[in-house]
């Protein structure tokens, strides 16, 4: 299911998943994932709601206990709060009730697990300002996070998850409920941090067109499978066909790329279902609807 | 001079002992409240302690049965409440709900109980109104040193954990990533939240106690973005309403209509509920001109 050779571990290999399988309530939500992830790369982790994205997040940050398989993080077995991981969660819902600016976020990034009031600390003020500033968020840093909008807290997140200068850099679905143009600047933003600081970078997104640019490879997710290797190893017909249990056809426009529900010869036929359908129309497959419009 | 002062400060004042003994328990009891109810009310759990407050009756009317300061009353019930909604999963939130609203009509309907009890064998007359609605001017000095206590443990718990509590209130798989235990986190802020409510039942009564615990810090909140401060803040208004209250009550005995003075906690709750009002003010105004 995967390209991935097992290889012996490189030594920038950053994060390293092997054969992880997850039950949730008698059901399989992750079956056999592997995949690793070198030093400065950045790579998409592409799949519809229920693929199992969010799930394989969570089991590598130590939210869910795999039944089998590992993970590894810089070649040794993740720990919880381990300062190799930074993450991004979905979303936060606060409200502007909570009196807590951006860079008060931004700070509990770096000290936020000890115990007590912090003393206000010169360094620890320019350590925020370097990352408001690396993130673009100066302008926004005083006010209550609660305020601001989608893209904005996105970028807060995202300083808040770097300030600790971590290996890996976990993104879960960052461009959900964004605008084009928010969406582009947190792509670029993180694409540019990534190849600076040599961050590995896994960024979950049910689209993945927005990220065909930046992204160095792919991790394809369906019904808790995943394939994993450069856009153009895993986006086909093939590769996808077998990870979705029926056929699919990937289709190029220009510089973008649509999977769709193919007619039904795979294991799942469907009698009467239009051939040009997307994928998403049908609740059995976990649609990959790669353009609404 | 001294005219104005004895119209402010009617005679007596400063050398009445429950006079002493109000200031200094509400005083340190109202600072308890808002620093501990800045979290209740970040961490959205201004409806268990409000809970926990209705649960404290309990406490209180069963030591009246048994002959002990109602302040251990409070202290137990709340405390052991709190484990139990812990337990149930206030953490949750659906479970929240339910474990408060289980824990609190359970507990409500032994005080129903207690509070008959009180009324019909024994002789603690007015036992219900000091249980429910507070009476400072009765507070025995002897329960200064136990009110030091608690107090300080409760500020211990929640300055010790400010930053975990605060991350954990932004999101708790943020938290839980960075490292900190958010479970025992939790269940040791509602810990702080149950001691502030028992001790503001001691002063200002159990089912007035919320007015002190979240008043004060959903007033903060207008007043400041930064986290550290809206607890300092807090502090500062609880104490004023607690203190400008004893005032206001004292003064009252020679107010109509009977001159036997108006309860204290009628004026603490009045004024924890104006600044409340007067900190809308700005927004107001601002909302007004844009």
């Amino acid at each position: 299911m995967t390209t991935d050779r097992d290889h012996a571990v490189e030594p920038d290999e950053t994060l390293a998943v092997d054969g992880v399988c997850v039950r949730l309530a008698g059901r399989e939500v992750l079956h056999d994932v592997r995949f690793a992830i070198r030093a400065g790369e950045f790579v998409g982790l592409i799949g519809s709601n229920g693929a199992g994205k969010t799930t394989l997040l969570r089991v590598i940050l130590g939210l869910q206990a795999p039944a089998t398989g590992t993970v590894r993080i810089a070649g040794r077995p993740r720990a919880r709060g381990s300062q190799l991981i930074g993450y991004v969660p979905q979303r936060i819902l606060l409200d502007p009730d909570m009196p807590l600016r951006a860079r008060d976020l931004v700070g509990l990034g770096l000290d936020g697990h000890r115990f007590g009031i912090p003393l206000p600390s010169r360094k620890r003020r320019q350590l925020v300002d370097q990352m408001l500033d690396a993130v673009d968020a100066v302008r926004f840093g005083d006010e209550r996070v609660g305020n601001l909008s989608g893209g904005e807290q996105q970028r807060v997140l995202v300083a808040h998850a770097l300030i600790s200068r971590p290996r890996l850099l976990l993104l879960d679905e960052p461009l959900a409920n964004l605008d084009i143009r928010s969406e582009q600047e947190v792509i670029a933003l993180v694409a540019r941090i990534a190849k600076e600081q040599r961050i590995a970078v896994l960024i979950s997104a049910h689209e993945m067109n927005p990220l065909l640019p930046v992204m160095d490879r792919i991790v394809y997710m369906a019904a808790g499978r995943a394939a994993s290797g450069t856009t153009s190893e895993v986006v086909q017909p093939a590769v996808l066909s077998e990870l979705y249990g029926q056929h699919v056809d990937v289709i190029h426009i220009h510089d973008r790329i649509l999977v769709v529900a193919g007619q039904g010869n795979g294991p799942d036929p469907t009698p009467g279902e239009h051939q040009d359908a997307p994928v998403g129309h049908r609740d059995r497959v976990p649609a990959h609807l790669a353009d609404h419009t | 001079m001294s005219h104005v002062l004895s119209l402010i400060f009617a005679p007596g004042f400063f050398g009445s002992g429950p006079v002493q003994v109000a200031l200094v328990t509400g005083g340190i009891v109202a600072i308890v409240s808002g620093i501990v109810g800045t979290f209740a009310v970040l961490r959205g759990q201004s409806y268990a302690g409000h809970a926990l407050a209705d649960i404290s009756v309990t406490g209180g009317s069963g030591s009246f049965l048994v002959g002990i300061s109602p302040l251990w009353g409070f202290v137990g019930i709340s405390v052991l409440a709190a484990a139990v909604m812990d337990m149930i999963g206030v953490q949750r939130p659906r479970g929240r709900d339910l474990a408060t609203g289980i824990v609190r009509g359970a507990g409500l309907g032994l005080a129903a109980l207690f509070l008959y009890w009180d009324a019909t064998y024994t002789s603690t007359t007015g036992a219900t109104i000091t249980i429910l609605f507070g009476s400072m001017f009765t507070i025995s000095s002897s329960v200064i040193p136990v009110v030091v206590l608690l107090s300080l443990a409760a500020i211990g718990i929640v300055a010790t954990l400010y930053r975990p509590l605060l991350l954990s209130s932004v999101s708790a798989d943020l938290a839980y990533v960075r490292g900190v235990s958010v479970r025992l986190a939790g269940a040791l802020c509602l810990t702080a939240v149950a001691l502030a409510v028992a001790l503001s039942a001691l002063t200002i009564g159990a089912i007035l106690s919320t007015a002190l615990l979240v008043g004060p810090a959903a007033t903060a909140l207008r007043l400041t973005n930064k986290p550290g401060l809206v607890m300092i803040w807090a502090a500062i208004i609880g104490l004023a309403a607690t203190w400008l209250g004893v005032l206001l009550a004292f003064d009252s005995f020679y107010w109509p209509p009977a001159r036997q003075g108006w309860p204290v906690s009628f004026f603490v709750v009045a004024l924890v509920f104006a600044f409340y009002l007067l900190a809308q003010l700005p927004a107001l105004i601002r909302a007004r001109r844009a």
